[in-house]
């Protein structure tokens, strides 16, 4: 079987949306959970900061702002096809 | 039993705790500290009926009782401790109500703890914009404690507030919902609880899973509930992971039940700001235009309450001078006391803009993008896009800009930040900046609109932060840590600031300067008038009499100013000057300037006040002009040239932009960073700095 990358917050263009999956790294995902990053949530990417990072993602309702590589601990679900 | 009931004040950052307690406690407020942090602690006071007064404490703004600052972690420390004496007999717990869902994790904690709460609906306004509507009534009845309908900023809602908290004060309601536990966690928590005496489950968990960030427990206990941890192999993180799925899960699930949505999403206002503010090219340029927009209005507006409170205070000693007998006593006041403190009170217009611009800033929500926009290029320099906050406050004063660090999660990034915090010019360096560069910059217009005193001023002010980049960039080769640092804040929405909170700071902080920093000043220059009115021995005496036997042809009035003169050179101050002249002659000082450099070594604003008196005293008495003039015509014996040339001028400049002199700074570094490690490597570093810079300024200017 092949396995594809798997896509993350990161990995998102402006104005998507994406499902929170998991999280890769267990530390940093306490942080995630207590701003609402439960998984199963809606996350859309809002915009990139001038200089590609910090981004900025809409999540439960608000405006949440992390850095590209904490994005990227963010894994989505697979898209349906 | 404590004398009055303790209500504590929580909430996530931006839900409007801060409006809440301004409105419960009007002015009636003192700030203090917690016993054994630095964090400060904000209570006020606030009468509920006529027979129950109740104090309010309003603690750091925090996402849960996880904490993840130094900030943060004085939430823990008050909750998990009964025995606290800021412990809450109730907890209001500040929701957002357009962003409900976020906010009621820390409610659930916090009710779980036992203590008797109240939830207060806040935003409502903004939340009904949203399409979004809540029956606070069901989720009163839901959730078993008081719900309140609150609009903060306007103050509506308060009264019912009030009588809500008394009510509570009586019943006591928790809304008890703890998180369901695994076995093993069964096991910790009831041993915890019989070792320590604790009833509640929750609160025992807490000492399990985060000992490590109470410190109230003391080593021993510290040491025990690790060992605990270890003998279970308890993983506190899963646990807290856990824990807050379910609290989601459970809160997501009542939510439904009384909060009501009508139509899509549509774009905010907020998201329609970002979209310019956070431009790639439009986001950088108006950041700069805002900087540059502070400094020309710090500069050109205040300079005409400033020259009204020059002309006023020489205006005063001249009157006074004239009604009073010729006196040492007179003389005390007016070269003394209200040179020095006319000194001061000068700057007051300029720390007032400055403290506007900022204050401004953080109410609107715009320092929250400064952070989004910084934090790329500021990473490089060993920080965080966190550490704009506290190098921009530092533009005010370097103390509490340090101690803002404390929101900086990673300790790295926070000692940097401190580090170079003081190389960015503050609000006390803007007199010594003030004065110098109207002596040598001349008064123009370039391009028809910008003052060239404004550009200087800025250049200034840039020089000192990209030394703080710099510093910033060699402490990141040199410390080493593999601690992670994080990132991830909320975008709070756009608001427009309440004038009444930017008045009330920029009242606090100009208060603070005047008595705080004014008490050193005219300490120091009553100080400064006796050690220059009093020389060993009868050398004064001696030196007047030897300038009349020299000059027998010349009237009393041209002879006046060379005894001054003389006088002060063999005064004690003087004596002092000279001691220390020879180090700071290469960098083109005098023994007058000498004798501000050691005077202002406690706090730099004393320069100006010290300048003012020394030039004062041994000027022509007659001769009463205002501080800039006097300085203009002061000609360096040693070289027969202007004292304050170009060279010497910006050498002075560029000392005062490196150099670490302020007591106060030095005192807050040692007590952030719980030692004299860091603040003397600071004092050092920077010291060397300024010598090094001011030395190769004057000897290329000269």
């Amino acid at each position: 079987m092949v396995k594809f990358p798997e896509k993350t917050v990161a990995d998102l263009n402006i104005g998507e949306k994406g499902i929170i999956n998991t999280f890769k790294d267990p530390a940093m995902s306490l942080k995630l959970l207590e701003m609402g990053c439960l998984p199963g949530t809606e996350v859309t990417l809002d915009f990139i900061a001038p200089l590609g990072c910090p981004v900025g993602i809409r999540v439960a309702g608000y405006h949440l702002s992390l850095r590209k590589r904490e994005a990227a601990t963010i894994v989505l679900k697979p898209n349906q096809a | 039993m404590k004398e009055k009931k303790v209500i504590a004040l929580l909430g996530n950052p931006n839900a409007g705790k801060s409006s809440l307690f301004n409105q419960l406690t009007g002015l009636r407020q003192k700030i203090g500290n917690f016993p054994g942090v630095t964090v400060d602690k904000k209570i006020g006071f606030c009468r509920l009926d006529a027979k129950t007064d109740i104090e309010i404490l309003d603690l750091p703004g925090t996402y849960s009782i996880y904490p993840n600052s130094l900030d943060e972690q004085v939430v823990l420390e008050v909750l998990a401790n009964p025995q606290h004496p800021e412990y809450p007999d109730v907890a209001v717990v500040v929701a957002d109500a357009s962003n409900l869902k976020r906010n009621m994790l820390l409610f659930e904690q916090v009710s779980d703890l036992g203590i008797p709460t109240i939830l207060a609906l806040n935003m409502l306004d903004v939340a009904e914009e949203m399409g979004i509507s809540i029956n606070s009534g069901k989720l009163s009845k839901i959730l078993g404690v008081p719900v309140v309908e609150l609009n903060a900023r306007q103050g509506i809602g308060i009264d019912g507030l009030k009588y809500t908290i008394l009510n509570q004060l009586e019943s006591k309601k928790t809304h008890v919902n703890p998180p369901i536990l695994d076995e093993k966690s069964e096991v910790i928590a009831s041993e915890v609880r019989k070792k320590y005496n604790i009833s509640n489950k929750y609160l025992a968990m807490q000492y399990a899973a985060q000992s490590p960030k109470m410190m109230f427990l003391g080593d021993d206990a510290q040491k025990d509930l690790q060992a605990l941890v270890e003998k279970y192999n308890f993983n506190a993180d899963a646990f807290q992971s856990a824990e807050t799925i379910d609290r989601y899960h459970d809160i997501s699930g009542t939510l439904t039940q009384v909060i009501h949505e009508t139509g899509e999403q549509k774009e905010t206002i907020s998201e329609k700001i970002d979209k310019i503010l956070l431009h790639r090219i439009w986001g950088y340029a108006i950041f700069l235009s805002i900087l540059f927009l502070i400094f020309q209005s710090v500069f050109s507006l205040a300079e005409y309450p400033m020259d009204l409170i020059d002309g006023s205070v020489a205006g005063l000693n001249d009157w006074l001078k004239s009604v009073l007998p010729d006196s040492v006593l007179v003389s005390l006041l007016t070269d003394g006391l209200i040179a020095g403190v006319g000194g001061v009170v000068i700057f007051i217009p300029q720390i007032a803009f400055l403290f506007a611009f900022i204050s401004i800033l953080e109410e609107s929500g715009y320092m929250a993008r400064v952070v989004v926009l910084m934090d790329k290029l500021i990473r490089r320099f060993g920080m965080s896009g966190k550490s704009v906050v506290p190098l921009i406050s530092s533009m005010a004063c370097a103390v509490p800009a340090i101690m803002s660090a404390r929101t900086i999660g990673s300790w790295k990034d926070r000692l940097i930040t401190i580090m170079v915090t003081p190389l960015m010019s503050c609000s006390a360096r803007l007199p010594i900046y003030t004065i110098l560069i109207a002596l040598v910059v001349p008064d123009t217009k370039v391009l028809g609109i910008f003052n060239l005193q404004g550009i200087a001023l800025m250049g200034l002010y840039l020089l000192g932060f990209f030394s703080a980049l710099v510093a910033g960039w060699i402490m990141k080769l040199i410390l080493q840590s593999k601690e992670r640092s994080y990132f991830i804040m909320e975008l709070p929405t756009y608001k427009m600031p309440r004038w009444k909170q930017v008045g009330f700071m920029i009242l606090e902080k100009v208060k603070t300067f005047v008595f705080e920093a004014g008490k050193v000043i005219v300490a120091i220059s009553i100080l400064l008038w006796v050690l220059a009115s009093y020389g060993p021995g009868s050398e004064m005496e001696q030196a007047e009499k030897q300038v009349i036997a020299a000059n027998p042809t010349q009237t009393q009035e041209e002879l006046a100013s060379k005894i001054a003169s003389v006088r002060l050179e063999s005064s004690y101050a003087g004596h002092f000057g000279k001691f220390i002249e020879p180090a700071i002659a290469p960098l083109g000082y005098d023994w007058k300037i000498g004798i501000a450099l050691i005077t202002s070594f406690a706090a730099r604003e004393v320069f100006v006040g010290t300048v003012s008196t020394i030039y004062s005293i041994g000027a022509d008495p007659e001769d009463e002009s205002t501080i800039k003039e006097r300085l203009r015509n002061e000609v360096n014996a040693n070289t027969g040239q202007k004292t304050f040339s170009i060279a010497t001028s910006f050498s002075l400049l560029i000392f005062y932009v490196f150099a670490m002199m302020c007591m106060s700074t030095i005192a807050t570094v040692y007590r952030e960073t719980k030692g004299w490690k860091w603040p003397l490597i600071q004092l050092g570093y920077m010291s060397v700095l300024a010598y090094v810079a001011a030395l190769v300024v004057y000897q290329v200017l000269k």
